[in-house]
Order: C-alpha cells, then structure tokens, then sequence
C-alpha cells in the first residue's frame, strides 16, 4: 500500500531479507485501517463529510427560543428535544438572507412531506423577511424559535448557516452537518442515520 | 429482454473467468501443455462476453430503458445521445464493467499479441488476468448490478449531474481506466515471474510495452482530467490535490518509476526485484483508487454514490491481490538475485536515482492523501492535508529529478562519465540560466515561477542537446539528417516526452504568476486586469438542449483594439434544478483569458476574471508526453521481441 523507499533497489538479498516484508506489513496495516474506516462508516463514527461536533453523543444544550409570530408555528426550547421523542428530530439553523438556505430549502421540503419532523431556529433574521422566506419557498418546520442574537447558535457551536444535527429519540445529538444539505448528503447520510435511530 | 442478456453475459463472463483463473495456471505448474493452451481462447471468450455484457447496457441506454434501475437514476430521455452513451459509465455500476471489459480486452490482446511469450508465461499472466477479472466480476454480480429492473417503470428518468454533461468528461475515465487496467498486466507479469521464480531481461522487454502504454493512457486521462477541471468548474485551477486526483497521480508515478527501471531489466538484467515490487505497486494504487473513490471513506466532488458493504467487498478483493502478490514477493524475491554490475555513474546508476525520487513523491502524496483518514481513526483528530503541504514537500524532490533527468539521458549503459555529459549540455544549462535570470530581472516574476521556468528550459533544450548529440548535429551536420532518420524511434520518444514535461512545467510556472479579479460591473462598464479592457456589454438569457441560461458578453479589448469577446455563462438545468457555470475562455497559446459569471446583484452582474499566462501548455505538454510514449511503443524494438541491440545481456 505504501511507497517506502524500503526494499533498496538493489537489495543484498541476504541478511535483509526482512525488507521484502515491509511492503506486506504496511499494506496489511492500511487494508486493516482501511477496514475501520469502513466500519465507522456503518455505526456513524467515521464520517468523511461532517464537521465533528463537540456535541455529538451529547444533549443539546439548554435554551428557550421565542416563536416567530407571524407563521402560527410553536417556538422551540430545549425540553423539545428531550428523550423520549417519539421519533427522531431534524434541527436546522437558517436565515432569509443565506442564498445556500435556498438552495437547501428543497431538502428540508422532502423531509417534512415525509413526515420526519424538522425545527428550524432562524438565525439573526428579521422576522418580517424569515416570515416571507417561508411564504415564498414553502414550510417545512413544526416548531420554529428565533434566535435573533445569535445567542443559541453559539452554544451549538454552530459555524454558520445553514448548519443541520439529527437529534436521536434518547434527545441526543448524533450528527451535525454545516453547510448546505443537497439532495446526495440528505440520501447517502441523513436518511440512513434516521432509519438507524427510528 | 437485452438487460437480462446483459446480466447472463455478465455471469457467462464470470465462469470464464474463474476457469480461466485455475487451467492455464495449474497447466503451468504441471508442465501440461494442453492445459496451458487453453488460456488464450478462455481470455478470448471472456472478451466476447464482456462486450456483450457492455455492449446490452449502451443499449439500455440509448433507447433510455426506464425499465432498468441504473437508466433511472442516471439517464434521460432529453440527453443528447452522446451523453446517454457516456452516462452509462458515469455511474459506479456501469464503471465497473467498463472496467472489466478494458481488463479482458487486455487479456485478450495478451493471448493474441502474445506468441512469441513463452508458454508458461503466457499461461501464467493470463491466470492472473482471470484472477482479478474474477474478483471485479463476483463484485459487480453480487454487488452493483447494473442491469437491475425497476417496475412499474418511471416515466423519465432522473437525469445525470449537469457538471457531467461535457465531451472532455465522457472520455476521461475511460482513458483512465485503460491506464489503470493496463496496470493489471503488468502486474499480472510480476506475479507470474514470482510463480516462475524468474526474473530476466525478456521478461523485462514484455513488461515494458505495457507499462508504456498503461502509462500513456494514464497520462491522457490525467491531463484531460485537469483540463476539465480547468475550464469546467470554473475555478481557474488546473490541479486541485484532491485525494480523487492524487489517486490517479499515484498509479502514474508508480508507473513512470516502473517504465524506467524495467528498461534497466531488459538492458542490464538487474533492478529485478525492485521492477516486481514496482509493478505490484502501480497496481496496487490503480485499485487504491478505485476504493477510495467507490467505499466512501473520503470526501471529493469525484465520489461516486457509494455503500459501504461495497467498500468491504472492494477492500476485501484489494487485500486479497495486493497482499497476495506482496506475500509471494516476499516469499520468492530472495531467488531473483541480479547478475548485472553495477556503476553509480551510469545509465543505471541515473535511473535508480529516478526511481527513488519519484517513488519519494510518490510516498509523500500517498502519505498526505491518506494521513487524514487514518489521523481520523488514530486520534480521531479533524485535518485536512491541502496544497500549501503537497507543494512544498514534492518541490523539493522534483527538482532534483528535473536537474537530473536530462543528464541521465545523456548517461552510456554500465559506466558513465559524469563530466562528458555536462559538457554536452552546458548550452542547455546555460539557456536554461538566462531564461530564469530574464523572468526574474525582466518579467518581474517571483522566484518560484522564475525557477520553474528555468527548469522548463532546461529540459526542453537538455532533450534537445540528447537528440543534437545522437544525430551529430555539431560534429557532423551534413549526415545528420540521415541520423536523424535512422534514430530509433524509442530515443525520438524518449527525449518528447522529457521535453513535454518541460512545456507542462512552463505552463505550472505561468500560473504562478497568473492574475485574477473579482469585479460587479453593469452593463457598459468595465475594468482593467493584466493589460486589458475587460467591458461587461450586457446579459441575456439563452435556451439550450436541456437547460436554461444566463450568458453575459464580455468584450476584452488592448489598446482600444478588440481581442475577443467571452460568453460566460450560468446554466440551469431543467431536469434536476441544478445550476453550473461556463467559464468562457480565450487562448492565443500563449495565455489564457477566462472569465466566469457569478451571482447578479442590483443589475450589475459579478464576474471573475483571470489572466492565465502560459496556461494551455500544462495540458500541451501532457500529450506531448503521451505522444512520445506512444512514439517509443511504436519502436519496432517494442513490438517484436526482437533481440535489443549493445549493451543487452543474452535471456537466460
């Protein structure tokens, strides 16, 4: 597997006969990682793509958003996401003025028509514009909470937005993604994670 | 009906191939002729029922069967035929056969071309073929079927990523794959000469046309490859050290490594077990990057849609070829005892210093592609090894190559003389200084790409000075033309393709001092960059085969005098709503004017315009190289086993 400069090009073949084994050695050692890399792809502790959060396996921590008046949509606090949930929670931080949050916003649609429940926290938003945001591009959230500070998306640790976590039923957080979600990230990683924790 | 002829092709391929894994080799073991006899028709039948296999999957996708699940996910009806056509291995399942059937078209040509191979041999390799082709064909069975139905049919199907829809892109990887297959052989002949437990220059001289042409395939997908990321993503880079892309540079490095070191097994009869171990390697990264790319444990814009019980099956087969064939090297090695001399100056001596720079690259690209990965599982620390590392940990060991590969042409075989060749080439050394001398005190350029550009020169007129010197340009130029005609064609290739990396190499530099500007202008405005007008005249919407279009005219004027106009353009396509952008581009061979649409704000569009100085000669240069590959495969020397002229020692 490796390219070590090991087996001299011209070995004195005896006495550093050990030599011709390193190759094998260290290609064993890569396939055997190899092997583990694969295995934390399947129980979620391997992950090419995300962003590690330091919360992952952890609750979230507490808080207690406002709702945004003009949806009718319940706000959003941290006893939300506590165990037990009926089925595990998409959390999905956003904004009206975040062009990639439209771009993700067809995602976020698919999820909901499937009946997995999305909360969404509006990031630093006006409410006028998030209330037209969702006018316009359709409503995938069951409960929304403005977090007009910033305040709460600081103590996720969130990096901008839009930046989504799967919230397993114990009220855990098990995967976090930052950036937007297309149409292969929500196929190859969120929907397999929300049958693993169903 | 055709897909299910497909699939039993595909099985038919399968019982081919494990029959073709144990005949000829047992035959080989047992001394049984007939049993060896049978390899060339089994790789011969294999071949018929591959291209029957890919043959039924192109016509899946052509009449756009939605009948088929891998149409449905990856074709539609809108397409234009070309792209249906190269949909079919855009996708992870119809790569795969593509891929067997390039490695059964190399058995086969192994077992056609192949008479003059002694017979064990030839039995021998096209086991090994049968092994591997095996192996990838239990996987696409069990794994990633390509003919899988889907009922009741969609009425359409879903399409194919836009960024994929390009004529570059169609023939990109199957360029690769040749390259990468052509691999197998020669590991196929490393693994056999284990089996024999020899290793001689014959073997050498059956090694090399392959690994010549896996390499010239390789060199092909990997320039169209950059180019393609050039003027398709619209980042104006050329080579980004994505780990996808390092996994193609891999196989070549190993490869260009394996070139020159079995020319050192044919002519000298030495290097025997370091080749072997080449070849295993070369290999060994074609099918790193085929799990790499397909198991998922990385992240790249190349990916394919990947599972990871694949991953396991792929790992799996890799372990098996890879560390079989390092066992059995391990373990038969030790009876491959070189019988050439051996002189540190000398041809030899100039080709071992090759191999062990490239295979230092080799090892540091390998070492930074897959360091993240395994820092993930060691410490489970979160890092990313970019460009700033690659550039500065390979510059170092290419420059010694670059300076040494012109000296070691001009090198004689068994004993060189050091100072000979340097005065042969203190012309070359001496342009070579004034061209760098002049980029940094005239062009202004900044020391890096000063040097590559005097490193560029010094290749292009080091393998100029190699070929002056054969022909006897300055001792007898009234017979040098005559010379010239009789060179072999192998030395012709040879001193191409060190020059065509001396053109890449000029190109790499230019970029160094490319410029770029990102600007919002409206129309009738414009700036300036690099020396010229850049006036955005406008933006208008246009209607293509399969998507819509935002296009803005840009005319780049110098002094007052219109150079070119350039259309870049955003696309929406229609069928799975995404957008790309089109750079516009505009090359007079001696730079690169490219230009990209952004976002429209306020009525004023945003463009991203660059001033790409010698650009187009990374991609020149690229299949300069491959052509003077293709150039020294055609040596009749290459062709035929035909005894090499001086200097080589007589086949045991």
């Amino acid at each position: 597997m490796s390219e070590t400069p090991a087996p001299a090009p011209a070995p004195a073949v005896r006495g550093r006969r050990w030599m011709l084994y390193a190759p094998l050695g260290l290609a064993t050692a890569a396939g055997a990682g190899f092997l583990v890399m694969l295995r934390g792809l399947q129980t979620g502790d391997y992950n090419p793509r995300g962003v590690p959060s330091a919360l992952l396996g952890r609750a979230p921590p507490d808080f207690s958003l406002p709702p945004l008046d003009a949806s009718d949509l319940p706000g959003l606090s941290a006893a939300d996401l506590r165990a037990p949930l009926p089925s595990p929670v998409v959390v999905n931080f956003w904004a009206s003025w975040c062009v990639p949050c439209i771009v993700e916003h067809p995602q976020l649609m698919r999820l909901s028509r499937d009946g997995v429940p999305v909360f969404g926290i509006n990031y630093k938003d006006r409410p006028a514009d998030a209330a037209g945001f969702l006018t316009r591009y359709g409503n995938p959230f069951r409960r929304l909470g403005r977090d007009e500070p910033g305040r709460i998306a600081i103590d996720w640790g969130v990096y901008g937005v839009p930046e989504t976590y799967l919230i397993d039923r114990q009220g855990l957080i098990r995967w976090r993604y930052a950036g937007p979600m297309t149409p292969e990230i929500l196929d190859q990683d969120l929907r397999p994670l929300l049958r693993r924790y169903a | 009906m055709i897909p299910e002829l497909g699939h039993f092709a595909l099985a038919l391929a399968c019982i081919i191939a494990i029959v073709q894994s144990v005949l000829p080799v047992v035959g080989a073991a047992r001394g049984d002729a007939r049993w060896m006899a049978t390899a060339a028709p089994l790789a011969v039948g294999m071949l018929l029922a591959m291209g029957a296999a890919f043959g039924s999957l192109l016509w899946a996708f052509a009449v756009n069967d939605t009948t088929v699940m891998n149409v449905v996910a990856n074709s539609h009806s809108a397409k234009p035929l070309i792209y249906k056509l190269s949909g079919s291995w855009g996708n992870h399942e119809g790569s795969m056969v593509l891929w067997v059937l390039i490695l059964a078209l190399c058995g086969a040509a192994v077992a056609g071309f192949g008479r003059d191979l002694p017979t064990a041999l030839k039995a021998r390799v096209i086991g090994v073929l049968g092994w591997i082709a095996a192996g990838f064909l239990l996987f696409i069975i069990f794994t990633s079927n390509p003919f899988e139905r889907v009922w009741p049919p969609p009425p359409d199907g879903q399409g194919l990523n836009p960024v994929l829809q390009d004529p570059g892109l169609a023939m990109h990887p199957p360029t690769l794959y040749v390259g990468y297959v052509g691999y197998a052989v020669t590991f196929a002949f490393a693994v056999a000469a284990l089996l024999e437990g020899r290793v001689d220059a014959a073997w050498g001289r059956w090694v090399r046309p392959w690994a010549l042409g896996a390499w010239c395939f390789l060199t092909v997908g990997i320039t169209m490859g950059s180019w393609w990321a050039y003027y398709e993503l619209g980042w104006g880079g050329y080579w980004f050290w994505d780990p996808v892309e390092n996994a193609s540079l891999l196989p070549w490095l190993a490869g260009t490594a394996l070139l020159h070191s079995s020319i050192v097994v044919e002519k000298r009869d030495t290097l025997k077990v370091w080749s072997v171990l080449l070849a295993i390697l070369a290999f060994t990264m074609s099918l790193l990057g085929t799990f790499l790319v397909r198991s998922g444990v990385l992240n790249s814009v190349h990916a394919f849609a990947s599972d990871p019980g694949r991953g396991v099956f792929i790992l799996a087969l890799l372990m098996i070829y890879v560390a079989g064939a390092l066992a059995l090297f391990a373990w038969r090695a030790p009876r491959l005892a070189p019988t050439g001399i051996f002189a540190p100056i000398s041809r030899e001596g100039a080709l071992v210093v090759n191999n062990l720079l490239i295979c230092s690259i080799a090892a540091v690209v390998l070492a930074g592609t897959l360091w993240p990965l395994f820092a993930d599982i060691l410490t489970g620390a979160k890092i990313s090894v970019g460009p700033p590392f690659f550039n500065a940990a390979t510059a170092p060991l290419a420059i010694p190559l670059v300076v040494a590969m012109p000296i070691g042409a001009m090198m004689p075989w068994k004993r060189g003389d050091l100072w000979a060749a340097l005065q042969r080439l203190w012309w070359a050394a001496a342009s070579a200084m004034l061209i760098g001398f002049l980029c940094l005190a005239l062009a202004g350029y900044p020391v890096w790409p000063a040097l590559g550009m005097a490193m560029a020169a010094w290749l292009v007129m080091g393998a100029a000075a190699d070929v002056a010197d054969r022909i006897g340009l300055f001792r007898r130029p009234s017979q040098a033309w005559r010379r010239a005609l009789g060179l072999p064609r192998a030395a012709w290739g040879a001193a191409i393709a060190h020059g065509a990396l001396g053109i890449s190499i000029a190109g790499i530099a230019g970029m160094g001092v490319a410029t770029d500007t990102l600007v919002q202008l409206a129309a009738g405005q414009s700036t300036r960059l690099a020396g010229y007008e850049w006036r955005m005249d406008g933006l208008s919407d246009e209607i293509g085969a399969n998507y819509r279009a935002r296009r803005a005219t840009v005319t780049v004027l110098r002094d007052g005098k219109v150079v070119t106009v350039l259309h870049p353009e955003r696309r929406s396509f229609i069928v799975d709503n995404q957008t790309t952008s089109e750079a516009a581009i505009h090359t007079n061979a001696m730079r690169d004017l490219y230009a990209v649409l952004g976002e429209e704000r306020d009525g004023a569009a945003v463009l991203r315009l660059h001033h790409n100085p010698f650009a187009p000669w990374i991609w020149f240069g690229g299949l300069a190289m491959a052509l003077g590959g293709m150039l020294s495969l055609s040596d009749r020397r290459m062709r035929v086993a035909a005894p090499a002229p001086k200097g080589a020692t007589v086949p045991a």
